[in-house]
């Protein structure tokens, strides 16, 4: 049986719902100010990073890495409502690409198991 | 940490200092205005050493074959031995056979080059003036229709490159230009699919080119064309673009400004650029967008119109990148 990543198109379904999910990340008014960035290119290539990570795909990311790349994020008052947010964002972007609902809920499990990474705790 | 060779010296670089930067804090003086890989003034030609491949990225082939890069991109791994583009490689000499001003502080200088030079309307060259100053300008000029290059030039308070052209610039004159580069230009092959251009300022430049060639192809979806300034008399080309518009049924021409003293010329609307490009049209997805001018409207505009349903690859977008928008990006 094929894994997580395949079952969900592997990097096509990433690059597939890359830009959906970033378009759901930029118009939510309790996320949004998260990625304020300019320079769409650089978020568009992290958020596939983000993306093939919780999809389960080959990735490079460890525990510290995650620390270190929110801790600044963190400052700013990121908080366990703002991972909520972003796991319901992903749900739906996976819900467009008709991922099965089992897929889902392991991808959402994914992104639980770093959530006190990310939120540096 | 890589030693890079350069005329004699030994320059030190680190993983943070481009080989750009590290030239300049030696007081070795390498041509460069964007820093941002974007206008290619920075060129350099590496004798030894491996070129990592973002200072290429951007590059025609044949540049990369012979070892060109751009310094501002150009993070060492290795030991490496640069020089500058030697003179006649790179540049070629243009004659300026036309100039007029467009508008209160647009100048259009048309050139006629010397050597064959293969380029598709909306790219831009590198103008230099001196062998050490050297800018970007896009083109407005059509291959095969015009046998000059032209270019829109607009006149920056404290502009070293641009007041020489306004001021010293005159037809007969020979310099040397060196490109083309970008990839904001029309593509055919989905002869159906809606263009949008906007832009403001001389952005117009190479959206003018792009809807000419666009046209010429025989484009069949909607092709509109937005120019913004901040007032009417920034405002140019008027009456070419209305006349693009009554001679073609897919083709409109929308210009706006944000003020305005008395009543308005007609046919150009009171209203910001962005909400008029978003107004064409009730989603933009499945659109293709060509963005030019001031940085940053057009990476305001780029994001709106993704927001608004276009997708990232079929944006293109040409931020006209200067000097001061490299000293904010520094400091
Ligand atoms: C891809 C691309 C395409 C372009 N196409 C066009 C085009 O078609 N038409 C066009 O008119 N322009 C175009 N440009 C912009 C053009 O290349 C130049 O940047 C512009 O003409 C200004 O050059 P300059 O030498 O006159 O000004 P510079 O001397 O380089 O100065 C630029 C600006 O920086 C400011 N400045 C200088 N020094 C400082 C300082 N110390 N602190 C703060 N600010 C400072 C100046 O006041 C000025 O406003 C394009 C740029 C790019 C990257
Ligand atoms: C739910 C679990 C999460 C995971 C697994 C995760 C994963 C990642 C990864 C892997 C990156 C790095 C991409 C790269 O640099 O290549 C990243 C960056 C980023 N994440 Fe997350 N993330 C999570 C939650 C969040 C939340 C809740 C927010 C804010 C609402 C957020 C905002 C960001 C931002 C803004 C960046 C880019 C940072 C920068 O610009 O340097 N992340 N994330």
């Amino acid at each position: 049986m094929a894994n997580l990543f395949e079952r969900l198109g592997g990097e096509a379904a990433v690059n597939q719902a890359v830009e959906n999910f970033y378009r759901k990340v930029l118009t939510d008014d309790r996320i949004s100010h998260f990625f304020s960035d300019v320079d769409m290119d650089r978020q568009i290539a992290k958020q596939k990073g983000f993306l093939t990570m919780v999809f389960g795909g080959p990735n490079n990311y460890t525990g510290k890495d995650l620390r270190e790349g929110h801790r600044h994020l963190v400052a700013k008052g990121l908080n366990d409502g703002h991972v909520d947010a972003v796991i319901e964002l992903l749900g739906e972007t996976l819900k467009e690409l008709r991922a099965a609902e089992e897929d889902i809920k392991e991808v959402a499990a994914i992104a639980e198991s770093v959530r006190d990474d990310v939120l540096n705790r | 940490m890589a030693k890079v060779t350069y005329n004699g010296q030994i320059v030190d670089t680190d993983a943070d200092t481009s080989l750009l930067e590290a030239l300049l804090a030696q007081g070795c003086e390498i041509p460069n205005s964007c820093r941002a890989g974007a206008c290619q003034s920075c060129l350099m030609q590496a004798t030894k050493g491996e070129i990592p491949a973002q200072a290429q990225a951007g590059l025609k082939e044949t540049l990369k074959a012979q070892g060109y890069l751009l310094a501002c991109r150009c993070y060492p791994h290795q030991d490496m031995e640069v020089r500058l583009p030697v003179s006649g490689a790179v540049r070629i000499p243009v004659t300026v056979i036309e100039e007029d001003m467009l508008a209160t502080d647009v100048k259009r200088v048309r050139v006629r080059p010397e050597a064959d030079f293969v380029y598709r309307p909306g790219q831009y060259v590198t103008l230099w003036c001196d062998a050490r100053l050297g800018r970007s300008y896009s083109l407005a000029s059509v291959p095969g229709r015009d046998d000059h290059l032209e270019m829109h030039i607009k006149l920056v308070p404290d502009g070293r490159m641009s007041r020489w052209v306004h001021e010293h610039l005159h037809v007969g004159d020979r310099l040397l230009l060196q490109g083309p580069a970008g990839n904001c230009f029309y593509v055919p092959g989905a002869p159906q699919q809606n263009l949008l251009l906007a832009g403001t300022g001389t952005g117009l430049a190479p959206l003018y080119g792009i809807a000419k060639d666009a046209l010429r192809a025989g484009h069949q979806g909607d092709i509109y064309l937005l120019h913004g300034a901040p007032e009417p008399s920034g405002l140019y080309l008027r009456e070419e673009l209305s006349a693009l518009a009554r001679a073609h049924e897919n083709f409109r021409y929308i210009s706006c400004v944000l003020v305005s003293d008395g009543p308005l010329p007609e046919g150009i609307q009171l209203g910001a650029i962005d909400e008029l490009a978003l107004g064409v049209a009730p989603s933009l997805a499945g659109w293709k967008i060509y963005l030019c001018g001031v940085p940053q409207l057009v990476n305001q505009l780029r994001k709106k119109i993704f927001l608004a349903g276009a997708r990232i690859n079929d944006i293109y977008a040409d931020p006209f990148l200067s000097v001061a928008d490299a000293r904010k990006a520094a400091a």
